[in-house]
């Protein structure tokens, strides 16, 4: 009966109460919303490869190679022989091998140099492979495959001729030999999407007339004679490696690490993500913060609203202690509903978050390449509404203690 | 007149508040059955007294006893249950929760008073004959108690306190909020279903004509000592 006559006083105040719980709501929306959005990113970030055992490059840092071979920031400090290429190729626990070579742009996006492997054995999103949206992988030693977002913003498609420059942000480019597009890639949110793929010999095939990094004068090879020409790339920039049995990896990784004829490094994708995520996370952490900063504005909110009803509940209170009510039951009463509140909101903000995801999960996915799941509520979630609740319950204690000395100085007399 | 269901002896109260305001009643006892009016202009300590009665102040010394038990030696929360159960209480007006119906207004009291409770019975049934008794519609239960008229509410705080038999009503100013008609057919009907039920009642007026229907009309200084200086 308590219980039924808090939810009709609740009922009676509907407009503040109603306003209360929507603010509340909202902030549990925003900050479940941007939850999902960290893990989404998080995930996405760690989806970025997945299938592949490690990452073999030249010494540097992990975060480094990390960077350069997969997310196409910064440079190699060096490359990688061939014959070093080979060699790990060629050991036992070594299931596929995908070189790539890096150097050259076009435009604003990154040029890839690697072989029909890497359509094969790169994986993203937990073991999707990439697609092309139109064409075909290349078969031509001067044809390309670029990804979604060079073929979007450079308004490409398949056919099309492409001319590479040599280095980053150079305006020298390898005229002679201009490529072809034999096929376009469908969005994946990684990196591959700003990326141009050619095959390893294009790479080799448009440097022949190049030496330590200028021009040759006066030469210029004809295409038809470098097609004839032996295209084996000499050195490159990284590797990625599958390995047959996953127990073989830290065998191998070590074999890379200790390899006497190269300083070599090789890392696990998965760790050097973590690295990496580690230096990134302090931005998801201000945005954690700020989103818990919302909620607790939001309850302090419904705290002042709960004192400012207590005047005008007074004679309420009044008629409750007169039936024989304790002071006690007034502060209960008043936890009660400040708790009921805080439920009302904090589920209406979870079916306000899962609304707003499923429309908005294809834009963010297609703009972002953020692809947020749509998963029934997880424990954190469950956890962050019985936290919002309890929450509520403690702010609520102090205009419910002001209740109870209230009731207590009141008696049922209260003159109005 | 029977047993004393209400008795007062040597009650002295002392408030501190932004003024010193002191209260003192040596002896003043209303027997079984007994409808006694007690007179005050406002301000003549009659809320005081009222709450002292009711166990919701305590005084600092005396004994206020209420069917045979001191209710000054109970516990708060034992005070607060023995409210429920022996007294009914109605107020000047606003009596009701807005926002419950009749029935949950007339039943609270029960919920706090689970003797009180066990007496009733089907509390809705004697709670319908209750309202049909004091004159209120049939099917008022289930209405909203803001949709009724001032006079049918102080009828509904009367259904309220007799609901149970409890030994006891304390009325305070129950006809103030209501016109000279209203007024006579409100006391016609709380006394009728006080002296049905047996039960002593104790009202706080400042209005002397009411005081041909008491068995007793007691002037508030005649019994109470009340002192009051600036702090």
């Amino acid at each position: 009966m308590i219980f039924r006559l808090a939810i009709a006083s609740l009922f009676a105040r509907a407009l503040t109460v109603g306003m209360t719980i929507l603010a509340i709501a909202l902030s549990v929306a925003l900050f479940l919303g941007v939850e999902k959005v960290r893990t989404g990113a998080k995930a996405s970030f760690a989806d970025t490869i997945s299938g592949t055992d490690l990452i073999v490059g030249a010494r540097s840092g992990s975060v480094q190679l990390l960077l350069y071979s997969v997310f196409r920031i910064g440079n190699a400090t060096n490359n990688v022989t061939w014959e070093s290429y080979s060699d790990i190729a060629a050991r036992p626990s070594v299931d596929w091998i995908v070189p790539i070579s890096l150097g050259d742009s076009h435009r604003q996006f990154r040029v890839m140099g690697t072989t029909q492997g890497f359509f094969e054995h790169y994986k993203y999103r937990q073991g999707r492979s990439l697609d092309l949206s139109q064409g075909a992988i290349f078969d031509d030693l001067f044809d390309t495959v670029v990804g979604a977002d060079v073929a979007e913003t450079l308004g490409y498609s398949v056919g099309d001729p492409i001319i590479v420059a040599h280095g980053l942000a150079s305006f020298t480019e390898h005229k002679d030999q201009p490529f072809r597009i034999s096929g376009i890639l469908e969005k994946t949110g990684t990196p591959v999407d700003r990326t141009v793929i050619v095959s390893m010999e294009a790479i080799e095939a448009i440097h022949v007339d190049w030496q330590s990094g200028a021009r040759a004068p006066g030469q210029s090879t004809p295409v038809d004679v470098i097609r004839a020409m032996d295209l084996t790339p000499k050195s490159i920039t990284a590797a990625l490696v599958g390995v047959k049995s996953p127990l073989q990896t830290f065998a191998l990784q070590r074999a890379i690490n200790e390899y006497p004829q190269e300083p070599l490094l090789a890392v696990l994708p998965g760790v050097a993500l973590q690295e990496l995520w580690a230096i990134v996370g302090i931005a998801e952490t201000a945005l954690f913060a700020v989103s818990a900063m919302v909620v607790v504005t939001a309850l302090i909110g419904m705290m002042a609203t709960v004192f400012s009803s207590l005047n005008e509940r007074r004679r309420e209170m009044a008629i409750f202690r007169a039936m024989g009510a304790r002071p006690t039951l007034i502060f209960s009463m008043l936890v009660l509903e400040a708790m009921l509140m805080a439920a009302v909101g904090a589920v209406l903000g979870m079916a306000m978050l899962y609304v707003g995801l499923l429309v908005a999960q294809p834009v963010i996915d297609a703009a972002f390449g953020l692809w947020l799941p749509i998963d029934a509520p997880t424990l954190r979630e469950v956890w962050v509404v019985l936290a919002v609740v309890a929450a509520g319950a403690i702010v609520s204690i102090v205009p419910a203690v002001r209740a109870y000395r209230m009731s207590l100085a009141d008696g049922m007399m209260v003159r109005t | 007149m029977g047993q004393a269901v209400l008795k007062l002896t040597d009650v002295a109260f002392q408030w501190h508040g932004r003024t010193r305001f002191g209260l003192s009643v040596p002896d003043f006892s209303v027997g079984s059955g007994e409808t006694v009016l007690l007179l005050g202009e406002s301000g003549s300590g009659k809320s005081t007294l009222l709450s002292l009665i009711c166990g919701t102040v305590l005084p600092m010394s005396g004994h206020v006893q209420i069917a045979g038990t001191d209710i000054v030696t109970l516990s708060g929360g034992q005070r607060d249950k023995f409210r429920a159960e022996q007294i009914g209480v109605i107020f000047q007006q606003f009596n009701l929760l807005p926002f419950g119906t009749v029935a949950d207004n007339i039943l609270l009291p029960l919920r706090f008073a689970p003797a009180r409770r066990k007496r009733v019975g089907d509390a809705r049934a004697v709670a319908t004959e209750l309202c049909s008794a004091l004159g209120l519609p049939d099917g008022v239960l289930n209405e909203k108690a803001t949709s009724l008229s001032v006079g049918q509410q102080q009828r509904v705080a009367v259904a309220r306190a007799l609901i149970g038999q409890p030994p006891l009503i304390v009325a305070d100013e129950p006809t103030s909020a209501l016109d000279a008609n209203s007024q006579a057919s409100f006391l016609d009907l709380l006394f009728t279903q006080a002296s049905e039920h047996g039960t002593s009642l104790v009202m706080v007026s400042h209005d002397p004509r009411l005081g041909d229907r008491f068995d007793r009309v007691v002037r508030l200084e005649d019994i109470a000592k009340m002192e009051r200086s600036a702090a």
